[in-house]
């Protein structure tokens, strides 16, 4: 079988990374679950206060719990709940960490095209992951 | 004639869309922020996560036994039966979509059944879509949300339905993008114990539609397995394996831009995340096993069937009908 394999070089680096980032994101992301629920470090929305808040609008709760949009989670990680979005944000960023590690593969194959489109596309999710998108709220 | 049926599905789903969007936004019925006052309940707070790893863990056999993907079924079911705002429920939606998709990749990458060179110039489009209909989503309001999305479920039900699927699509001649893309591959099929090439055509217009299942999939965090696989089956001419593969590989790109408007619009719960992760990844795994041993046909109409219900159930909560 791995004689026929196809795929090509950078497909295989981006799997390769895929495969890393994924299982580490998954791993931190169960184990800032198990301090969160265990109490370990206190959170900032007391998790038996969550029935009050889950059902209101993002806009509201936000409202209610004094929580700031965009990056603002990284000066509350000490909070149990914020822990999580370590994790979370990892696993939203292992795309951009492959995207970023084919670029080189690219260009020195000499595929031009697909380097610039591999570059376009980093762009457009740091832009998502940048903050700087903000929705009207409803 | 299958096409006609999948372009007059995605039409419903559009349209639906639109009629929804363009809805007065003072029709709204939400309720105001108020003081937080934890609703009286029998269920303890730890009982609605408990309840969604449960639930969760069982769509995660479901849909690998019916052949789609979690977050159609979360988003629906989760909405429509939990009392957790749609907002949250998108946003869980949209990562436990991009948690499935990214822990699918590595393996169909290395095998090279999906396919990074036709995954990249979809993913460009479908991702930046998805940003777009991401915001679009979070400004809206929640029963407006529900009508598009009740909707856009009913118009998946008539594309599994209606949709057939083609195992090794004839391409006569690639288009000229896709030439000049260099968009076509080789795999190794072992029910056959041959190499299969394959290329594409039709690229300018699957790459047009990609726009839309963009906005669809970061407006209502479902994924968009549904629509990818039609679309880079069935009009771009990709053999299926290489479609389903590229599909799932591909809501790990699309997913990821949606997710980061969700998380940083602060519409993510970790408790209502983690579990369902967790839930669904645990779940696929004993469907995976159980999949070997059943017949998933009658699964599928299951699936279908759930669908419709949880549809139907956005539509009339949209409506006002059913609340």
């Amino acid at each position: 079988m791995s004689d026929k394999l196809k795929a090509t070089e950078e497909q295989l680096a981006y799997a390769r990374l895929l495969d890393k980032g994924m299982k580490l994101g998954l791993l931190m992301l169960v184990i800032s679950f198990a301090i969160y629920v265990f109490g370990i470090f206190t959170p900032h929305v007391p998790v038996s206060d969550l029935p009050a808040y889950w059902s209101m609008p993002v806009k509201d709760y936000l409202k209610a719990t004094d929580i700031h949009t965009g990056w603002s989670w990284v000066h509350m990680v000490g909070k149990g709940d914020f822990l999580n979005f370590i994790g979370i944000a990892f696993l939203a960023a292992v795309t951009i960490f492959c995207y970023i590690r084919i670029i080189p593969i690219l260009f020195r194959k000499k595929d031009s095209v697909y380097g610039i489109l591999a570059i376009i596309e980093v762009l457009v999710l740091v832009l998502a992951a940048s903050g700087i998108l903000k929705s009207g709220g409803h | 004639m299958v096409k006609h049926y999948f372009k007059l599905s995605l039409l419903l789903i559009v349209i639906t869309c639109f009629i929804a969007i363009t809805m007065p936004a003072g029709a709204s019925t939400e309720p105001l922020a108020a003081a937080p006052v934890v609703p009286q309940s029998l269920m303890p707070w730890w009982g609605w996560p408990l309840l969604l790893f449960v639930v969760t863990f069982v769509m995660g056999i479901v849909a690998v036994l019916g052949g789609v993907g979690g977050g159609v079924l979360f988003v629906p079911i989760i909405g429509g039966f939990f009392p957790f705002h749609i907002d949250f429920v998108r946003g869980a939606g949209l990562l436990v979509a991009l948690a499935g998709a990214l822990a699918a990749g590595p393996g169909l990458l290395k095998k090279g059944m999906a396919d990074l060179r036709l995954a990249v110039p979809v993913a460009l489009i479908a991702s930046s879509c998805a940003i777009v209909g991401a915001m679009i989503g979070l400004a809206l309001p929640a029963k407006v949300v529900n009508i598009a999305l009740g909707g856009t479920i009913l118009g998946i039900v008539a594309i599994m339905l209606m949709a057939k699927k083609s195992e090794y699509p004839d391409v006569p001649k690639p288009d000229n993008l896709s030439s000049a893309l260099r968009i076509s591959g080789v795999y190794y099929e072992p029910s056959l114990g041959e190499n299969i090439n394959w290329q594409i055509h039709r690229t300018p217009q699957g790459l047009a539609t990609f726009i839309i299942i963009g906005v669809m999939a970061g407006m209502f965090g479902l994924g968009a397995g549904w629509a990818n696989v039609p679309v880079l089956n069935l009009m771009m001419g990709a053999p299926l394996k290489v479609s389903v593969a590229t599909s799932k590989f591909l809501l790990s790109i699309t997913d990821t831009s949606a997710a980061w408007i969700y998380v940083n619009n602060g519409a993510v719960l970790p408790m209502m995340v983690v579990p369902s992760i967790i839930g669904i990844m645990l779940g696929s795994i004993v469907g995976v096993k159980i999949l070997a041993k059943t017949k998933p046909a009658a699964i599928r109409y299951m699936v279908i069937g759930l669908l419709l219900f949880a549809g139907l159930r956005a539509l009339l909560k949209g409506l006002g009908i059913w609340n």
